[in-house]
């Protein structure tokens, strides 16, 4: 047994063995959050409008995904007359692939990460703007005038809302100076006050102002700019149904629309736990750090702090869905290029100051 | 008389065929889409006090291509068939159509001599799978509807019926 053991993590047969490990558990994770995110939100959704939600179905409601699933697979499969037969049935598959190719540098927990990229944070940058493209093949190869319409907000959306977003990573940047997302957690070791959301304000281990006072700022931006690029309501352009009547998927049926829903599960779960491991110390205890001689054990622990704090976060996508209304399409531009963009240049400016500031003295 | 033949049972997959029977039958997905007064009744069946959500058809699709069911909730105008009949071709197999008030399934108040505006029955444009009377029918004959429609695919039916005494 140790022999096997032995053999499959030496050198060149691990890289392989990582390899297969990393599809096969990324294929599980994105389709289990795919469909179990799902169930949250639509018991979710129950539960904010005082009714029950999904119960019939299994205990809970258990079983309202695989019934879905079933029920979408067994639909008929139709390419709408005129349309881009290749495109139209391509674009399912570009858009659950960039989601899927960010998991790939995410650390979930110490050693649990596929790929210890030194530009990881590029890397989920750079995939997460393919999925703007695929959204606009969709919407474009489907051949009708209100997908196309969605399309072109898709762009807009995601073009206004993908600059804040990369500037406040910057600032993000300059105080942990490094894109290595698994060197950025290690940075916020020791508890909550050591997370970048408190460690911007004042660094307690050095003992003087942080590199970013407005750093809570700096996150909500994060995170709306991360909810208007997963097309999450109060932002969902790309399927506004009261205008579009089903935005850029409205002329896929079954599996098809079903992989459009996959990936936008799969974004918001990416988003997440970028918005977790750059703020909210990823695997990092809220209390202390967990003792290096626990070896797995630890790393167990880690992932499940990193779990515990994403999921809130993708709790929170889902109320926010189903608290606030749809904004207009010039309000979503305007909070973008009137607000989060002057903002985030305001908290670009303060970082490049203030982390000189210690040295003057 | 003989019994007619279902020419979709001919070839069976056994347990298969249930799978998915159950599953089409778990996840209904109504097409959004009202005409006249049932539709707000229609409406009241999804939210807090009856909550269709609970047989998981709460998933009102805007696009015909994603539905499977289309609740023809109203009177149906000779000006608004065509669009109807249009919507129904859009959606793709397997669909049913849930015909719910008088007006959908025969016109309701509207038949009288000379009338010359009103389609009487949704079942002169296309099959009609489950008929709910009333007008408006209550949230609870829809939901019983939607029960009803589950009973055909699955041949089960979901909760014992009530008798009335």
């Amino acid at each position: 047994m140790s022999a096997i053991f032995d053999y499959l993590t030496q050198e060149p047969v691990w890289f392989y063995v990582r390899l297969v490990l990393f599809l096969v558990g990324t294929l599980a994770f994105v389709g289990a959050n795919a469909a179990y995110l799902v169930w949250v939100e639509r018991k979710g959704a129950g539960r904010f409008q005082r009714r029950p939600g999904p119960d019939e179905a299994g205990p809970w409601g258990l079983l309202q995904p695989p019934a879905d699933g079933i029920k979408l697979m067994a639909k008929q499969v139709m390419t709408p007359p005129g349309a881009d037969a290749l495109l139209f049935r391509l674009a399912p598959a570009l858009v659950l692939m960039p989601p899927m190719m960010c998991l790939a540098v995410i650390p979930f927990g110490d050693k649990l990460l596929a790929c210890d990229l030194n530009i990881g944070l590029l890397l989920v940058f750079a995939f997460g703007s393919i999925n703007v493209m695929a959204l606009m093949l969709g919407g474009w190869a489907s051949r009708n005038k209100y997908a196309i319409i969605s399309a072109a907000r898709v762009v807009s959306q995601n073009v206004a809302y993908e600059i804040p977003m990369l500037l406040v990573v910057i600032t993000l940047l300059m105080i942990t100076g490094t894109m290595n997302l698994n060197e950025i957690i290690h940075q916020q070791a020791g508890g909550f006050w050591q997370w970048n959301i408190v460690r911007g304000i004042w660094d307690f281990q050095a003992g003087h102002i942080g590199g970013n006072i407005l750093v809570p700022v700096t996150f909500l931006i994060f995170y709306t700019c991360m909810l208007a690029e997963t097309n999450r309501a109060p932002f969902d352009m790309a399927e506004a149904e009261s205008e579009l009547v089903a935005g850029a998927f409205t002329e896929y049926a079954g599996m098809g629309f079903g992989v459009f829903f996959m990936a936008e599960y799969a974004n918001i779960v990416v988003g997440c736990a970028l918005a977790t491991l750059l703020f909210l110390g990823g695997w990092q205890s809220p209390i202390g750090t967990v003792p290096a001689e626990w070896g797995w054990w630890g790393t167990l622990l880690g992932t499940g702090f990193f779990f515990a704090k994403m999921y809130f976060l993708i709790f929170c996508v889902v109320w926010i869905r189903w608290t606030f209304p749809r904004t207009q399409f010039y309000n979503l531009l305007n909070l973008s290029w009137k607000i989060l963009i002057p903002v985030s240049l305001v908290t670009l400016l303060l970082t490049a100051g203030l982390l000189k500031l210690p040295n003057l003295f | 008389m003989e019994t007619p033949v279902d020419t979709s049972q001919i070839v069976k997959f056994a347990t298969l065929d249930d799978l998915l029977a159950l599953g089409r039958a778990n996840s209904l997905w109504p097409l959004t889409f009202g005409l006249a007064c049932c539709a707000i009744e229609m409406m009241a069946t999804g939210m807090a006090r009856f909550d269709l959500s609970r047989f998981g058809a709460e998933v009102f699709r805007p696009s015909p291509r994603q539905a499977d069911v289309m609740i023809v909730a109203g009177t149906v105008n000779k000006k608004m068939a065509p669009a109807i009949k249009t919507l129904y071709d859009q959606m793709l197999e397997p669909k049913w159509v849930i015909a719910l008030g008088n007006c959908a399934i025969c016109g309701g108040p509207f038949v009288y001599p000379n009338q010359y505006s009103v389609v009487e029955g949704v079942d002169k444009l296309f099959p009609v799978d489950v008929y709910v009377p009333g007008c408006p029918p209550r949230p609870e004959a829809l939901i019983e509807g939607i029960l009803e429609l589950e009973k055909k695919l699955t041949g089960k039916r979901r909760f014992p019926e009530v008798k009335i005494p």
